[in-house]
């Protein structure tokens, strides 16, 4: 039998379908790929039970032809979106143990498409982090190694680092992430593999453990564009229990994957070429443009001049959510309680016990930003920038349809670099921030390898609401790099 | 960035440190907060601050109650509960 786990999920479903192995098969064959890879360290929780009684069903639906649109796929759920009756800890010390007793709007969309749920997968301490070193979990290892014959454990990136490391690992076929400022894209990048974060509002937040409220968007992973935007067609769609979400139709996202790049405008911004970026990167950026001419596109240079100001714009306006989303952690009503002599201090008490440094010293910043007499200076003040960002965007996309740039600054670093420095840990979503802060559609996709043989992907941006596109484009590139992308050759080669 | 602002936003944001981690804080926050001012170059006369980037009017529904009736769903995670309620200490003398 060929190897289940190498499918893509368009290849899983076909399969199913014409009875050339079972969904119980498929989750048996990604459960003892877990097993064999512990030492990832992906996964919070496994619900293997769970999955199995899923794939059973799935079976069942096979067997009388009423199949689901992703029936029997095994996926990875990021430990953000809360699952009924499963732990949900959002990397946290202060929710280990906590089980909510309803189901994430997304999740709930991506079970009623019949998709078989292998486990919680890891991640940074509340989505904050770029490395997934932050978790209370343990770091993620990501499954590539620089191919210097050193054996050094690489970073997955952050904060979806579990999500990303599985699915490069093979050990879900697709996963659900979150990304605030480059959660999704910056990992994808990192892992070699394709991760879509959609428009603000496209995916209901519902039931996802809150970071920063005016940016938080779920997304997805998968080892390629088009099973990427497969799952995305499940999690998207209007949801009256999230304020924010849109009640827009969702297309079918597959729909333009195959159609021509001819006439089609894609952007370079000028501001995304850094002084001091690696030469491999600069390299990889300009081999995409050159493969977007040849497929037709035209290419356009377009200018968003507050490009520099999108960082300090995030580290304010993230961090002032996050102190307000944070403040329902207080040993109260669910999580750890550490009790002290009166209810203040079991507040001061527990919440001090069970936050990460990270998460403290975001929870610091948040306060302090928002604090009287400073509220002005710094909060409305980044809010002001926003928009102004914003606008360069806006500006920009009427002399184009995307934007083409890298997505990290640099390739999968190894575990404790950028640990120094707060900040230098912020640099790494200087090109995913952006738009996160304009709340666009963004994907990164493989393109490329450094010349340690790690993955490097380009980053695509869009419109609001023109998903379709950005995946159009994705799929054209993902075409004309045509990469081997397995981890494992290059970890055999190295040991 | 000095240590008795560091104390009074760990107050308010409700942290109990430790010397140690304040010492860290009074330089970490130092330098973020050094970083961000970097925004006050940017003249933002006449500008709206954005709070949100979606532009959709938010939903008003009927004022009345659409979900509730679990007392056991919701105290099943409570560090300490009794006879349907949160346990907490005494808070009034």
């Amino acid at each position: 039998m060929t190897d289940l786990t190498s499918l893509t999920i368009r290849e899983a479903l076909d399969g199913l379908k014409s009875k050339s192995f079972t969904a119980t098969e498929l989750t048996e064959a990604h459960i003892k790929a877990i097993e064999e890879n512990k030492n990832l360290n992906a996964f919070i929780v496994d619900t293997t039970d769970q999955a199995l009684e899923q794939a059973k069903k799935s079976d069942e639906r096979y067997a009388s032809d009423s199949s689901l649109p992703l029936d029997g796929i095994p996926l990875g759920i990021k430990d953000l979106f809360c699952t009924k009756n499963v732990q949900t800890t959002a990397g946290s010390h202060i929710l280990e143990g906590f089980k909510p007793q309803y189901e994430s709007t997304v999740t709930s969309h991506l079970l009623r498409d019949g998709s078989v749920f292998l486990g919680k997968t890891n991640l940074d301490e509340f989505a904050m982090g770029s490395a997934n070193t932050t978790s209370y979990f343990g770091n993620v290892i990501n499954p590539w190694k620089r191919n210097d014959g050193g054996n050094a454990e690489l970073v997955p990136g952050g904060s979806s680092g579990g999500s990303a490391a599985a699915v490069a690992a093979k050990l879900c076929m697709g996963s659900t992430g979150t990304d605030t400022g480059g959660s999704i894209r910056q990992p994808a990048s990192f892992c070699g593999i394709a991760g879509i974060k959609p428009t603000y509002g496209r995916c209901s937040r519902w039931g996802v453990v809150a970071f920063s409220s005016s940016l938080d968007q779920p997304g997805s992973f998968a080892r390629t564009v088009e099973d990427s935007a497969l799952l995305l067609n499940s999690m998207s769609g209007h949801d009256p229990k999230d304020s924010t979400s849109a009640n827009i139709d969702v297309p079918d996202f597959t729909s333009k994957l195959e159609t021509s790049l001819k006439g089609l405008r894609i952007g370079i911004p000028k501001e995304y070429r850094m002084d001091g970026m690696p030469q491999d990167i600069e390299d990889l950026w300009q081999k995409g443009i050159e493969w977007m001419k040849s497929e037709g596109a035209e290419i356009v240079d377009v200018s968003l001049p507050h490009t520099k100001y999108a960082l300090p714009t995030y580290y304010i306006i993230a961090p002032a959510e996050a102190s307000s989303n944070l403040a329902r952690y207080d040993g109260v009503r669910y999580g750890l309680r550490a009790p002290g002599e009166d209810i203040l201090e079991t507040y001061k008490n527990t919440r001090a016990e069970g936050f990460g440094e990270e998460v403290i010293r975001r929870i610091m910043i948040g306060t302090y930003v928002l604090s009287a007499g400073y509220y002005d200076a710094y909060y409305i003040k980044a809010q002001k920038v926003r928009r102004l960002i914003s606008e360069d965007f806006t500006k920009a996309y009427e002399k184009c349809d995307v934007l083409l740039t890298p997505t990290a600054p640099s390739a999968a670093f190894a575990i404790g670099e950028n640990e120094d420095d707060p900040i230098k840990m912020y640099l790494n979503d200087v090109f995913t921030v952006p738009a996160s802060i304009a709340g666009l559609p963004g994907m990164s996709v493989p393109a490329g390898f450094d010349k340690q043989g790690l993955p490097l992907g380009l980053q695509i941006l869009g419109k609001a609401w023109d998903e379709e596109t950005i995946l159009q484009v994705g799929h054209r590139l993902e075409k004309a790099a045509a990469l081997d992308l397995n981890p494992y050759k290059t970890a055999s080669k190295a040991a | 960035m000095d240590k008795q602002t560091v104390q009074k936003v760990a107050n308010l944001a409700r942290l109990n440190l430790s010397e140690e981690q304040e010492d860290r804080l009074v330089d970490q926050l130092g330098n973020i907060l050094g970083f961000v001012t970097q925004l006050e170059e940017v003249n933002t006369d006449n500008v709206e601050p954005l709070a949100s980037v979606v532009d959709i009017k938010l939903p008003l529904r009927e004022d009345k109650v659409t979900d509730g009736g679990y007392p056991e769903a919701i105290l099943v995670n409570a560090p300490e509960e009794s006879e349907d309620y949160f346990v907490i200490s005494k808070v009034v003398e």
